[in-house]
């Protein structure tokens, strides 16, 4: 739908209450009701926009319930004429698709999301009538079991060299990052990583460099290793977008690009990025032909907490803002989009029980919306959070249908310094939940006598592509 | 039907190990662990355990204050202590913002006569890695000492508590000095639980951002040494009250800055 300045910009804030025996509680416009709705989290708190009891949250989630789907698209969180992500939610907004929904509070949304009628091409016609506003209202309303039953309802499938998203298959990012890029040590943990079973979803490399001729030699790095042994995967090195651009320009092999985003323009900025600047970076992607099955040719990652950390989170609480991002991500139809979950540290996701409820939100707000969403389960010395933590939120993410996970080898990044997810917890995942790879690239590891008839690693690896393996990353350089 | 008999220990390979263990020598990437079945060894869960537990005690241990006094004014410095208005170490990690302003007790300890003004406060803070702290700041400073420009004013060297980088700011600024330098403990990684950063801001006052500052980190015996990052130190403050800014519009090649030093 087309929405006319005048209807959005000038609407009036409106209060909302909610009262509790003698207690009256004032929610004075949509951004605080939201706020004060989110369930507990440092960074919500460190704004100074958090619920300041346990009562004020339940009764503004009470409110909350009662509140139009409507009111989102009356009210924008920011206001149309100052924000470029406001217009992009806006003047994207597919009023038809909407309509199933129309009528509709946000409380009686999520049953009507957890409803045995709604299945998920339902959902999938739906999502380019969602608002992120509307998706993280309703996150609010429901609990950890609501947003894995809800997203586990939604398949978003995406190709580029093979297929990212079925049900019943679980990806993995290898991340095989060294401190100081050295292409032997970043080939060395490629090969483990393949040799566990981990990659389908893209080899991608966190470069410690921004020199642009080191750049172009890891980007070469992956593109021989992929065409030599056939590999059915794709490759991104996660540097900012405009270095991206710049090496399709002196003709890279560039699969993917990479970039962070964030749910307001002002967030943006502190990136280095507008929408224009993305769409530039896809095109300049997609130029290449280099996508066999699709054309899925971005990757975003996303995360709650950066847009206070920028100072540009416009008195909106994180989760709201960070499915904003998402918004984002959904114009540039990516193969993978991952919330980092873990990675921001504890002032704004404090402790385990935050961060599992946190990826979760994200995981659903970005399926509902119609991504394909991975997570990096993770966390950093500093969080009260463990590898034990990590198992539990790798269960749940795998009963919500995660698209993908990250694979670090030990689950140490010793160029990042924070703990992600291991090939191993994804051999864990995948033995608890009977998950396979992405069918072409199980097809791969099978030829190559990595994983046996049922996608299980065999005992005697690689078989006779191991040396080459080997001399390929000894010969790095 | 018969029952199959137990399996014997000799019966079964629980760890499986990797054939390309000779690639570690290019990375300290955790590479070829093996696995019993798909997890992973004992020594390997073991080993990431005791790593964690390095850098969780880094974070959370408290710094022992008394022994670090003792120890730089064993070393001839003048010591004065401060702490944040962060109440204990779980409120200093949720609120940054109360980790870079002084607690009002600690106005005091600045005003204390015999401080007076100096051009050079040096503030030795927790951080997160209070182990980066103890074992390394009093040996960078020792190596510093004799680096610093001959007729600068030093204030004593502040040791702060719950404190983040900024804090080094309004302590700059109570004291009027020109440049204020934090070394504080870095956000510990499973290989590297004690990495001392350096900070360091030209007219030091609350509310400075960090494209103001110079930064030297990953100070250990392992990482960046003394010796070396006391050079690169004593560079800076040259550069600095040359130039009288610091941060990202310092033109400051640490090469040649330490090759034209006349130390």
């Amino acid at each position: 739908m087309v929405c006319s300045p005048e209807h959005l910009g000038l609407s009036k804030a409106m209060s909302y209450t909610f009262r509790i025996g003698i207690r009256n509680h004032v929610f004075r416009d949509l951004r605080e009701l939201l706020a004060k709705a989110s369930p507990l989290r440092s960074g919500d708190q460190l704004a100074g926009i958090a619920a300041t009891s346990r009562e004020e949250r339940a009764a503004a989630k009470l409110a909350l319930a009662e509140l139009p789907l409507t009111t989102f698209l009356e009210q924008p969180l920011i206001p149309y004429e100052t924000d470029e992500v406001t217009r992009l939610i806006l003047d994207a907004h597919d009023a038809a698709a909407f309509a199933a929904v129309r009528g509709l509070s946000v409380g009686a949304f999520r049953d009507w999301l957890l409803s045995d009628q709604v299945d998920g091409a339902m959902l999938a016609r739906l999502a380019p009538g969602l608002m992120p506003e509307m998706a993280a209202a309703v996150s609010k309303l429901m609990r950890n079991q609501d947003l894995i039953l809800a997203a586990r309802k939604c398949n978003v499938v995406t190709r580029f060299r093979n297929t990212i998203g079925l049900p019943g298959r679980l990806a993995v990012r290898l991340q095989p990052n060294h401190p100081t890029d050295d292409p032997r040590g970043i080939a060395a943990s490629i090969l483990d990583g393949l040799l566990y079973g981990a990659g389908d979803a893209v080899i991608g490399i966190n470069p410690a460099t921004d020199d642009p001729a080191k750049l172009l030699t890891l980007w070469r790095l992956l593109d021989e290793l992929i065409a030599r042994f056939d590999i059915p995967t794709q490759s991104c090195v996660l540097t900012h977008v405009t270095r991206q651009i710049e090496a399709i320009g002196r003709g890279a092999p560039v699969d993917l690009v990479f970039q962070s985003i964030g749910g307001s323009e002002a967030l943006n900025r502190s990136f280095g990025i507008d929408l224009a600047l993305l769409r530039e970076a896809q095109d300049a992607a997609l130029s290449l032909k280099r996508g066999i099955l699709g054309n899925n040719v971005m990757y975003f990652e996303t995360g709650q907490g950066s847009g206070l950390s920028a100072g540009a989170h416009h008195g909106i609480d994180q989760q709201t803002l960070e499915a904003r991002a998402y918004a984002v991500a959904r114009a540039y139809s990516p193969l993978l989009v991952n919330t980092v979950v873990g990675f921001i540290g504890p002032e704004y996701l404090y402790d385990g029980k935050q961060i599992i409820r946190a990826a979760l939100e994200d995981h659903f707000c970005g399926k509902l919306l119609g991504l394909p969403m991975g997570v990096d389960v993770c966390y950093t010395n500093h969080a009260e959070a463990d590898q034990d933590d990590m198992d539990n939120l790798l269960l749940l993410l795998g009963a919500a249908g995660v698209n993908y996970i990250m694979g670090v080898p030990g689950a140490d990044d010793i160029m990042l310094n924070y703990q992600s997810t291991s090939f191993h917890d994804a051999l864990y995942l995948r033995e608890a939940l009977g998950l396979k790879h992405a069918p072409e690239f199980e097809s791969w590891l099978q030829r190559m006598r990595i994983v046996d008839e049922a996608g299980r690693l065999r005992d005697s690896r690689g078989g006779e592509a191991l040396p080459a393996l080997t001399a390929f990353a000894e010969a790095a350089s | 039907m018969k029952a199959q008999p137990p399996a014997t220990p000799a019966d079964i390979t629980p760890v499986i190990e990797d054939s390309w263990a000779a690639l570690r020598r290019h990375t300290d990437a955790r590479i070829a662990l093996g696995r019993s079945g798909a997890s992973l060894p004992t020594r390997a869960v073991l080993a990431f355990e005791l790593a964690h537990a390095q850098a969780r005690d880094a974070v959370l241990t408290a710094l022992d204050v008394p022994a670090l006094r003792r120890e730089l004014e064993a070393d001839g410095w003048k010591v004065a202590e401060v702490r944040s208005g962060a109440p204990d170490q779980a409120a200093y990690l949720a609120r940054p913002d109360w980790g870079r302003r002084l607690h009002d007790d600690s106005l005091a300890a600045l005003d204390a006569p015999g401080i007076g003004k100096a051009d050079l406060v040096l503030v030795v803070s927790d951080g997160l890695s209070s182990t980066a702290v103890q074992q390394n700041a009093a040996p960078l400073l020792r190596a510093l000492r004799p680096l610093l420009p001959e007729g600068l004013a030093l204030a004593p060297v502040v040791i702060a508590t719950h404190a983040r980088v900024a804090l080094a700011d309004e302590v700059g600024e109570r004291l009027g000095a020109r440049i204020a330098v934090s070394l504080i403990g870095e956000r510990p990684g499973l290989s590297s639980p004690d990495s001392l950063g350096a900070y360091l801001t030209y007219a030091p006052k609350v509310g400075r951002n960090d494209a103001e500052r110079n930064c030297i980190s990953n100070i250990r015996p392992q990482g960046l040494a003394y010796g070396e990052a006391a050079l690169q130190l004593a560079a800076l403050i040259r550069a600095m009250l040359q130039a009288r800014l610091s941060g990202v519009k310092l033109q400051f090649d640490p090469a040649r800055a330490i090759a034209a030093d006349p130390h």
